[in-house]
């Protein structure tokens, strides 16, 4: 594993604030994720994950406070700069979003052919190692209609990393799949990342998964950080947050009732 | 008396927000119809990519196309001859297939087909590739949705309208000279010769290739707008697809009348 610490950090979002309409998501948000490190951000359905992985790829734009990429404000860039960021960046989706009107070996060479003038042969071969490295090189000509959804994670994983990214993001790459393939892609995540000297960001709510691969975890809940650590600190810890999360309680800090009036009204005839 | 006020002003208010929210659907559609010109610069550099969806919403529109035709023609000729034929004036059928086909009949049902065939298709499409999140990985790798897979499908659309509505004329010109020539009897050259006599290259043909034209750019603006635009659900896209071809045929009807009133007026 690498090292926290190592310079300034690629990824830094400091005190970001996002709100769809009235409903605020995101309430002070101070992250970092330095050069060669895997960090997982982790928290419950809806508490704003995904739309952290959105403000960082810029597809969304926070309400207030700064992210930061490579020292540069994405919050302020325009288009152009926006895609030239983008270009030195992966995404996998959740369902892997493989274009499902071509073949598993053009899907991974769309970036490389919008992007490069490569000549054929030589798109050929990048395309086959990437799919050698997913160890999925013999389903090159398959179409995505015909992958198991762990195949199609790692063909995602391919195409995302074709342009040899400086950060690669992961929205939920753990979603519905299988042990062994939950497993493979575990491992690809933090191999790649450290063959392509890339950093990775990861949300997911895949507790067990995560902490033997990552560097540094996050925590967040109703829009906030509410614990942060090595994987170590976060098997350590007496947080009661950490605790219900990572062992699975029903109850704890986050609430297992949805908020309603006390059950004693009920039981005494009210019914408001 | 008070509750009938209250349901008139709801009324009101009903009526109100839909023709805010019409207007600002057409302010909506307008700005993606100028970020979609803005990007069709790949249209033209990348001309396979055009000519891909050329081939999805022409060549393989021409069977529907071609039967059609031949159908209208052949009911045109059936219709003509009987009315025509009363008059004593059986041979000018030639001309009143012609006309009807050139000046309305070609352009408006093709146009109502390529709706319904080829604009459905491409909601669907466009909208199956939002709802996979398809379109914001593109986004995500630096390849703009619109110019990549929006423009060029809105550029073969366009394209290959006014070739669809000429074959649907061809195809109904050549049926109605079957059923009348070829199987009623109606003189050969006075079909042809009374047709060629009466129809005229810029009223009659060229105005019928401006309204396909015309037809071509609407429906093929609807259809990959309504499929960008569609709420990310299996229900979204198909009401999507509906929208396409109700507004689709509604707006090639209704600018049909426009244009004719423009375009023929009598000379």
């Amino acid at each position: 594993m690498i090292p926290a610490e190592r310079g300034a950090p690629l990824v830094s979002l400091r005190d970001v604030r996002f709100a769809y309409g009235e409903r605020s998501v995101l309430r002070g948000i101070d992250l970092r994720v330095h050069r060669g490190q895997v960090v997982a951000i982790m928290g419950g359905s809806g508490c704003g994950k995904t739309t952290l992985l959105r403000l960082i790829g810029g597809q969304l734009k926070a309400s207030s406070g700064v992210v930061e990429v490579d020292g540069r404000d994405v919050g302020k860039m325009g288009r152009s700069d926006l895609y030239a960021m983008r270009r030195r960046m992966g995404m996998l989706f959740q369902f892997g979003a493989l274009f499902t009107d071509i073949s598993v070996f053009d899907n991974v060479a769309f970036p490389l052919r919008e992007h490069t003038d490569l000549p054929p042969s030589m798109i050929s071969d990048l395309v086959l190692m990437k799919l050698q490295a997913v160890g999925l090189r013999g389903a090159a000509s398959l179409r995505p209609g015909e992958l198991s959804g762990g195949m199609a994670r790692r063909v995602a994983l391919a195409r995302a990393v074709a342009l040899d990214p400086m950060l690669i993001l992961y929205d939920e790459p753990f979603a519905g799949l299988d042990p062994i393939s939950l497993g493979i892609i575990g491992q690809l995540i933090r191999r790649l990342n450290d063959a392509l000297g890339a950093s990775s960001v990861m949300v997911t709510h895949d507790v067990h998964e995560s902490l033997e691969i990552v560097d540094y975890i996050y925590f967040v809940s109703d829009g906030r950080i509410v614990a942060q650590g090595t994987p170590d600190e976060i098997r350590a810890s007496t947080d009661p947050f950490v605790h219900q999360f990572v062992n699975a309680e029903a109850d704890g800090p986050v609430p297992f009732h949805y908020p309603a009036a006390p059950i004693d009204s009920l039981l005494q005839g009210g019914r408001s | 008396m008070n509750a009938f006020f209250g349901s008139i002003v709801g009324g009101l208010r009903h009526i109100g927000k839909l023709t805010i929210d019409g207007i600002w659907r057409l302010g909506f559609i307008t700005r993606f119809l100028f970020a979609l010109l803005m990007a069709s610069g790949q249209s033209v550099r990348r001309i396979h990519l055009t000519f891909r969806e050329l081939y999805f919403s022409g060549v393989l529109s021409l069977l529907i196309i071609t039967v059609s035709g031949l159908f209208v023609g052949l009911v045109l000729g059936l219709q003509g001859y009987d009315i025509l034929q009363r008059y004593g004036s059986a041979d000018a059928v030639g001309v009143m297939v012609a006309l009807s086909l050139l000046r309305e009949l070609g352009p408006v049902i093709a146009a109502l087909l390529f709706a319904s065939r080829a604009g459905s298709a491409i909601t669907a499409e466009i909208g199956l590739m939002k709802t996979t999140e398809q379109l914001k990985a593109m986004d995500m790798m630096a390849v703009n949705p619109i110019a990549r897979v929006v423009a060029p499908r809105f550029w073969g659309g366009v394209l290959s309208m006014p070739l669809l509505a000429a074959l649907f004329s061809a195809m109904g010109v050549f049926g109605g000279w079957f059923i009348t020539v070829a199987v009623i009897g109606v003189d050969d050259g006075a079909f042809w010769s009374q047709m060629q006599a009466a129809v005229e290259f810029r009223y009659d043909v060229v105005n019928g290739v401006i309204k396909s034209f015309v037809f071509g750019a609407v429906v093929s603006l609807i259809a990959v707008f309504e499929g960008y635009d569609c709420e990310p659900t299996a229900e979204g896209v198909s009401r999507a697809i509906t929208r396409t071809v109700v507004t689709s045929a509604l707006a090639i009807l209704a600018l049909d009348f426009v244009l004719t009133s423009f375009m023929f007026r009598g000379q």
